[in-house]
């Protein structure tokens, strides 16, 4: 979902500063990469503009944009993904959640959160490895420790188990109203909370969480360095960091298809389901514009975090980029 | 032009990928840069990699009007059919309904448009532009009108079905500027259909005004609407509606010259039976 809020107007500039250094960085890197060409395929911005879809935008109005779109898609955000992706964003969520591999303790920070698709995974994942553990203990003749006795007999959890806890930020209301909702209707209430934040300047103290994800969000955000600065200083030491986002697809011929239904189809979806052209095709010229897996594996690399690497899915569709801070 | 752009998928997928219905160039356009006439919808540009030359090029790139979304003839096809499936499905769709008769309406919109060209009274509406909206109608000054008259009885209509004249969407998917008038146009003249014909906002209401479209504008939407319209009905309003509305509908509709062409914002102080008699609207049978 998506990030972003006006900057004030001295980290505005210093912002545009930054956004210019890296526009000639990625410009001068480019020219010798073959794949990640798409990648070069940029407008080249003025200083203090960016890009909103194939628009060129000030700064400050794509944070108001991207807000805006958000806002009118939060009510149909579930149903529209089902329907775009033919319900495998379902799978790509199962497969990011196997990669993190959470144990019962882990604090979790699912920034772009919005409707909580995340965090619920989390919070099954976290219970049934717990149950596992049991299990586990029981076969091998163990003795379960009183607490455990305990809590196996409660009928509902009252805290999740070893004490997780997952915080969904997103900086769009309408769509964190939508994830409590979901919340409430699926059952979902401890070890959870919710937080209006900006990826940017997230309202955390340093060094606060085990990992930090953010699935399908940072190609909203206006200045993806910062918040990858944000998510390093927000880490706990040995902490990762997890990126679930659309990427460049490696192979020309499903490319082509890819784009076909991107562009013709997608929009339509949105008019049709959604009564909103307007923002899905935000949505698929916001893809393009995103770097591609190499390029976004080293504005990681760049943040601090060590051990980066990435893994595509759906053949580039989406890959995951993960770090670590060391 | 960037060497870049020769190179690699930016190239190949281009057109593909630069589709229509795109935002950019919104913007310039919102500006009120003139509309370029013609035809809305051509292949842009191969290219991703935009110059400083290239993005003036894009400024003429084609948002007729403003709220016009160019699109594809693919996409006008699946719209087409995804609008008819979600009209049926959830009633409730205005926009479905307005969407299928924006992608389909075309010919029957051209030959709308030629018609009210050939009269007098339409030639100058598509000149005028005139607009039904709650902002330019002076809706105290026609309820004081006496009765009977067709500012009077339109006003009475609005009031009784709690219906405003601004709920019309507007035109996003023609691509033609002035056809796009001429389908606001036939939107915003459908509650003054209602008001001519005697027939209530209710589902019956909506089928007999649908009959009486279909046969003035051969709008493909307004025929799908009309024949499946009755889908939902009970059979006692079924058998009202078969025995006696549509016929009456049809024939009123075949009688009457184009009811586009008539300046009805000029005829407010005229009575409703002197302007059926006009138009040619055969008196409505008592339900």
């Amino acid at each position: 979902s998506a990030k972003f809020t006006p900057l004030p107007k001295m980290a505005a500039s210093i912002g545009a500063v930054v956004c210019r250094a890296l526009h000639s960085r990625r410009h001068g890197k480019f020219l010798s990469i073959g794949r990640g060409l798409f990648s070069g395929a940029r407008c080249l911005v003025a200083e203090g503009e960016t890009h909103f879809g194939f628009q060129t935008v000030s700064e400050t109005e794509k944070g108001e944009k991207v807000y805006h779109v958000f806002e009118s898609v939060a009510k149909k955000y579930d149903i529209m993904n089902d329907s775009m992706s033919l319900g495998i964003h379902r799978l790509w969520k199962d497969i990011l959640l196997h990669q993190m591999n959470p144990y019962p303790g882990t604090q979790l920070l699912d920034v772009a959160g919005g409707t909580g698709d995340i965090a619920f995974r989390f919070i099954n994942y976290v219970r049934s490895q717990w149950e596992h553990q049991i299990r586990q203990k029981l076969k091998s003749h163990q003795n379960l420790s009183w607490q455990e006795i305990s809590k196996s007999y409660q009928e509902e959890e009252l805290k999740l188990p070893g004490g997780s806890q997952v915080v969904v930020c997103d900086i769009n209301k309408e769509m964190l109203k939508v994830g409590k909702q979901k919340a409430q209707h699926l059952g979902y209430s401890e070890g959870l909370s919710w937080v209006v934040g900006n990826a940017e300047e997230l309202p955390f103290n340093d060094s606060k969480f085990d990992v930090y994800t953010i699935a399908f969000g940072i190609r909203n955000v206006t200045h993806i360095d910062q918040a990858l600065q944000e998510a390093y200083r927000v880490l706990k030491p040995g902490g990762r960091f997890l990126c679930l986002e659309f990427s460049q697809v490696n192979n020309p011929l499903f490319s082509r298809l890819y784009d076909l239904y991107s562009f013709q189809v997608i929009p339509v979806l949105g008019e049709i389901i959604a009564g909103d052209w307007k923002s899905y095709q935000y949505l698929v010229e916001s893809i393009r514009h995103f770097p591609a897996q190499e390029e976004f594996k080293a504005m990681i690399e760049d943040a601090g975090f060590l051990k980066v690497e990435y893994r595509n899915l759906t053949s580039g569709i989406v890959a995951i980029h993960s770090g670590f801070k060391l | 032009m960037l060497p870049i752009g020769w190179l690699g998928r930016a190239r190949m997928g281009g057109w593909l990928r630069r589709a229509p219905g795109s935002l950019r160039g919104l913007r310039h356009l919102a500006l009120g840069s003139p509309a370029p006439i013609g035809r809305g919808y051509r292949p842009p540009h191969t290219d991703l990699t935009v110059t400083a030359e290239e993005h003036v090029d894009e400024e003429r790139y084609y948002q007729l009007y403003p709220g016009h979304i160019p699109t594809s003839p693919l996409q006008k096809a699946l719209l087409s059919a995804g609008a008819a499936f979600m009209a049926l499905y959830n009633p409730y769709r205005h926009d479905m309904v307005a969407v299928l008769g924006e992608t389909t309406g075309t010919s029957a919109l051209q030959s709308l448009r030629d018609k009210m060209r050939h009269d007098p009274e339409g030639y100058q509406i598509l000149q005028e532009r005139p607009r039904i909206r709650l902002s330019t109608l002076d809706v105290t000054g026609l309820r004081g009108l006496p009765d009977g008259t067709f500012g009077r009885e339109y006003v009475r209509f609005l009031d009784s079905n709690r219906v405003s004249p601004d709920t019309r969407m507007p035109v996003k998917f023609v691509d033609d500027e002035e056809l796009a008038y001429v389908i606001q146009r036939y939107r915003e003249v459908h509650d003054l259909m209602h008001t001519l014909l005697g027939m209530p906002t209710n589902m019956l209401g909506e089928i007999v005004v649908k009959w009486f479209e279909a046969v003035q504008t051969g709008l493909p939407m307004c025929i799908l609407g009309a024949v499946f319209g009755p889908v939902r009905l009970n059979a006692r309003k079924l058998q009202i509606l078969t025995t006696e509305l549509i016929p009456w509908a049809v024939r009123s509709g075949l009688n009457a010259s184009c009811v586009l062409n008539f300046y009805y914002e000029n005829r407010w102080e005229q009575t409703v039976e002197s302007l059926r008699e006009e138009i040619g609207i055969l008196h409505p049978p008592t339900i």
